[in-house]
């Protein structure tokens, strides 16, 4: 019983504590108690999340070790702009995409694209794990432990061993 | 020796080939997907005349070369007395592409260090760049008569890539 | 004159190593006893030339002797002192020779605390760790001479770069090069027995503590490297998927399935020869890590300034070292089958199957790190992976691993039955999915609760075991408690203490994931903006000199339910010598997330674009690797590997045949 309420206490409180602390949903307009409220630096927040989503798969070319969201590079501004605009115009994120890609090919996207070239990518770890669950069974298998059954003199002194009331202890 | 126990030194070994090959690869050159496509098209005012533009069609029937500069661009001056010796052969005509410039900066570093453009067009807010996937300035392109491009040239020109690559290829467009 | 001192005393390491490296491996194969008793007294000479080195390195940087190149490079006369110590490994020479440093750290520890085992197999060990000294004393002479003249002398230096200055900068390397390093410890213990043929118990029982080190260090490394990052780079990001952090996390994964192969082998005989794969494995991939780093086959935002010589000398020297373990193994290896069988639940076949886990992520993130090289050899274009790629392949072949996390502990050696552990686990598995549910309720996202499931489940298990510790204690509850010091060794100990870890840094990226927030406003002084229950009013932004940079300070004050609770001060810095800009972020850390705050650029006259943010149980993160990293070391310290010492001395003392205390 008492485990039970600890451990549905535990699971509880853990989240009681997290959500506490948790952030509330999208930014309040709510006037604060005093000053002036900060616009947001986007025009359109919620179109700005969506260029945001997809600035993430995008790398930066100057930099190339940062997404174009990270980014401060030039390009990088270009190129969310670029973005905020198609999908204002109603493109698509996958249109969005391919507009980059046809500039920039391939290695300007992070999720490398399926196709050919990237299929052993894609396949190589569920090929491993394959792999690697073949041979686990075959591991197992072959050390699953016989029962090597007793002959006759070895079980009558099995039972004499058992019967005695003090063990004998070998020498 | 049971052939099994060969395979993590086996598999070790080709990794270590890919590893060699790769030290003779530049892996922060980004190839360009535009390269046997048609080149963009574009219409921007010229440098000198704003009033008058030019466009990608105006230039069909020629092989020319699209060079991107700007005035603010440091490793552009690296390659522009190798540009300003080519214009003087008159082999193949020079476009530029004066990239996120100003009017003013970009007239006055030609003047500094001479003009090899037949002439420039000025691409303000990059948009054109953007299209012909620049990232680095200086980029040089080979276009051919039926406007595609066959060439990209990632950072300046070198006298080897300009002896090896650029004007064989320009050579084999113009017959 | 330092420099020259320096240079002579890394030759004469060299030469001295060059001793270590052959004469033990041959004494030990020809039964030579003198050549087999250089191995300690060689690597004590060649710590003690290279810790002369090493500080004649760390001295001229102190006193800017800019006539050594690396300093001009890396130091500046108004760098301050703790950096000037740091900047020595903030250049690849210096670093390079930070390694040296810690190898014979690790030399000299095995020298030191090994008199119990046979002189044969210390000499190999020590033999095999002296060749490897030679290697990295030969790339060191030849390709990065830290001592290396700039003549003239500069004036001053370039300066440390500056997202260098700063004290996890002054940790971060040290930390990751110990663990690094201590895997070849491991290397070489495994070298020595398939040298020897000697793969008994013994082995896996001496080779364990080292291990674990080693690895505790890796974990501590990788963490305060995510951790600098996350308050460094200033936009809260703790972990990219970047080749080099893939780099230092692949000697990683296979390091934990190392270390639970160990326990296997070491307590029941099986996996002989998986676990020597895996010790060659550890540190063949620290190697690689390091030659990633240097030899700009990639492209990362960690990588030092790169050399086609340098690359050719670490790959050549990858292939010969690994390659020669590598077919040292093959022709070496044990017969497979050995040891004790064990059904199909058992802890053997849990261990068995975190091993392979573990070796199939390793295998991924490697395919992944290495997919954009491969394409572009074979020149079938160029690619990215990136986070996308890892998180899709990661995630999955980590679950299970954790789930069976908290079911191996508790099964018994060959064989437990289901029932009687569905028995010891039915709460731990009701907390988990009450957990999961309470987070499914409350909005969160289904890869979340999943995230909640397993970290409760490991939380959980933990507790379930140490319930099972004291099941045949009787007494209340609070007797059962204190009587689990006296039932748990400190290995389990350390283990249950690491386990709690993960479940601690699961908790924490799942939290932050899941829960995170951030608003991208537009401040001027008297603005406020609101995130996540929090207010935040822009007051003032003044200019101001700090020691070798011009930087700018920002005041927000931050408040919630109208009571403020403290002035951040985010910060824009230009450091003067390199004329990089940095941006330094203002957070406020506290145990249930933290409040980060970061400037971006003027979008006016008087305005500036802030980016507010919200991370809830962040901390967590590293909290829960620190855990990790001291269970480790609390496991490696374990009484019984020191036990033999004490029986030894007993039976000295006393004339008490051994083993019968």
């Amino acid at each position: 019983m008492r485990r039970i309420l600890f451990t549905c206490a535990l699971a509880a409180s853990l989240h009681g504590a997290a959500l506490g602390q948790a952030a509330s949903p999208p930014p309040a307009q709510a006037a604060p108690a005093a000053g002036r409220q900060a616009a947001p630096l986007a025009e359109d927040p919620a179109l700005e999340e969506r260029v945001m989503r997809l600035a993430e798969e995008l790398r930066c070319l100057v930099c190339q070790n940062q997404t174009i969201a990270d980014s401060h590079a030039g390009l990088a501004e270009d190129l969310k702009q670029q973005i905020r605009e198609q999908l204002r115009a109603g493109r698509s994120d996958a249109q969005v995409l391919d507009y980059m890609v046809e500039r920039y090919g391939d290695f300007v996207l992070y999720r490398p694209p399926v196709k050919t070239t990237t299929m052993l990518l894609w396949a190589g770890p569920f090929v491993l794990l394959a792999v690697g669950a073949i041979t686990f069974a075959v591991v197992l298998r072959r050390r699953r432990p016989h029962a090597v059954p007793f002959d006759e003199a070895e079980h009558r002194r099995a039972q004499a061993l058992l019967a005695e009331e003090t063990p004998e202890i070998r020498t | 020796m049971k052939l099994k126990l060969l395979i993590p030194l086996g598999a070790f070994l080709l990794l270590a080939v890919f590893l060699f090959i790769g030290l003779g690869l530049n892996p922060r050159e980004v190839p360009s997907p535009l390269i046997d496509k048609p080149a963009p098209p574009f219409k921007l005012a010229k440098l000198d005349q704003p009033a008058e533009s030019l466009s990608r069609d105006d230039m069909k029937g020629k092989v020319w070369l699209l060079n991107v500069w700007a005035s603010w661009c440091v490793a552009c001056r690296q390659e522009h007395p190798l540009l300003v010796e080519l214009s003087k052969q008159k082999v193949v005509p020079i476009i530029g592409l004066d990239y996120k410039d100003q009017r003013p900066d970009a007239i006055n570093w030609l003047a500094k260090f001479g003009d090899p453009y037949d002439l420039s067009v000025s691409d303000m807010d990059g948009r054109v760049g953007i299209d012909y996937g620049v990232y680095g300035v200086p980029e040089t392109f080979v276009i051919d008569k039926n406007g595609m491009i066959r060439f990209k040239q990632i950072g300046p020109v070198t006298p080897e890539v300009l002896r090896e690559r650029i004007l064989p290829l320009v050579k084999e467009l113009q017959k | 004159m330092i420099g020259e001192v320096g240079h002579f005393a890394l030759i004469i390491a060299l030469m001295i190593a060059l001793v270590q490296g052959v004469l033990p491996l041959v004494g030990a194969q020809r039964n030579i006893t003198t050549w087999m008793n250089l191995a300690q007294p060689a690597a004590q000479g060649q710590a003690l030339f290279v810790v002369i080195a090493y500080v004649c390195l760390t001295v001229a940087f102190v006193q800017n002797d800019f006539s050594l190149l690396v300093v001009a490079q890396q130091s500046n006369t108004s760098l301050p002192l703790a950096y000037r110590i740091a900047g020595v490994w903030g250049g690849h020479e210096g670093s390079m020779l930070l390694w040296m440093l810690m190898l014979c750290g690790w030399s000299v520890a095995v020298s030191a605390f090994s008199r119990r085992l046979p002189q044969e197999f210390v000499a190999r060990v020590l033999g095999v760790m002296g060749l490897v000294s030679v290697g990295f004393l030969a790339f060191l002479l030849f390709t990065s001479n830290p001592f290396e003249r700039l003549l003239p002398a500069a004036a001053e230096g370039r300066d440390l770069n500056p997202l260098l200055q700063d004290p996890g900068m002054v940790i971060h390397p040290p930390m990751l090069y110990m663990g690094y390093v201590g895997f070849s410890v491991a290397f070489a213990f495994a070298l020595a027995a398939l040298l020897s043929g000697r793969l008994d118990a013994s082995w896996s029982r001496w080779s364990r503590p080292w291990t674990i080190a080693a690895w505790s260090f890796l974990t501590a490394g990788i963490a305060i490297g995510s951790w600098w990052a996350y308050y460094e780079l200033g936009w809260g990001g703790w972990w990219f998927w970047d080749p080099v952090e893939n780099a230092s996390f692949l000697p990683w994964l296979i390091g934990t399935a190392l270390i639970h192969s160990l326990a296997a082998t070491e307590k029941r005989g099986v996996f002989r020869s998986w676990t020597v794969l895996l010790a060659i494995s550890a540190f063949a991939l620290s190697l690689l890590g390091t030659f990633l780093v240097r030899s700009g086959v990639l492209t990362s935002v960690h990588a030092f300034a790169t050399d086609p010589k340098r690359g050719i000398f670490i790959l050549g020297f990858l292939v010969i070292v690994i390659g020669g373990s590598l077919l040292l193994f093959a022709l070496r290896a044990p017969k497979v089958g050995l040891g004790g069988a064990f059904s199909a639940i058992s802890r053997e076949s849990m261990l068995l199957a975190n091993n392979v886990l573990f070796a199939v992520a390793c295998a991924s993130v490697l395919l992944g790190t290495m997919y954009p090289l491969i394409l572009d050899a074979l020149q079938l274009g160029k690619i990215s992976v990136g986070p996308p790629y890892f998180e899709r392949v990661f995630v999955p072949l980590m679950a299970p691993a954790v789930f069976l996390m908290g079911i191996g502990p508790l099964a018994r050696w060959r064989g437990s039955q289901v029932p009687e552990l569905a028995k010891s686990l039915r709460w731990a598995l009701l907390a988990s999915v009450l957990g999961a549910a309470v987070s499914l309720l409350s909005g969160g996202s289904l890869l979340g609760s999943l995230g909640i499931l397993l970290a409760v489940w490991v939380v959980a298990t933990t507790l379930a075991l140490l319930a099972e510790k004291t099941r045949n204690v009787s007494g209340s509850f609070v007797q059962r408690v204190s009587s689990l010091p006296r039932r748990v060794t400190r290995a389990e100990a350390g283990m249950l203490l690491a386990h709690f870890g993960v479940g601690v840094f699961i908790f924490g990226v799942t939290m932050v994931k899941t829960w995170e927030a951030q608003n991208d406003v537009r401040m001027e002084p008297g603005d406020v903006a609101t995130l996540g229950g929090y207010a935040f009013r822009f007051d003032s932004a003044a200019e101001f000199n700090g020691p070798n940079y011009i930087g700018l300070r920002a005041n927000v004050v931050l408040s919630k339910d109208g009571k403020e609770l403290a002035v951040m001060q985010p910060e824009k810095r230009m450091y003067k010598a390199q004329g990089m800009p940095m941006t330094e972020a203002a957070i406020r850390t506290r145990l249930g997330g933290d409040v980060y705050v970061s400037l971006g650029e003027m979008v006016s006259e008087t305005a500036w674009a802030v980016r507010l943010q919200i991370k809830p149980f962040v901390d967590w993160i590293w909290g829960g690797a620190a855990l990790m990293a001291l269970g480790g070391l609390l496991a490696a310290t374990d009484r019984r590997y020191r036990l033999a010492r004490r029986e030894e001395r007993a039976a000295i003392a006393g004339r008490v045949p051994a083993g019968s205390a």
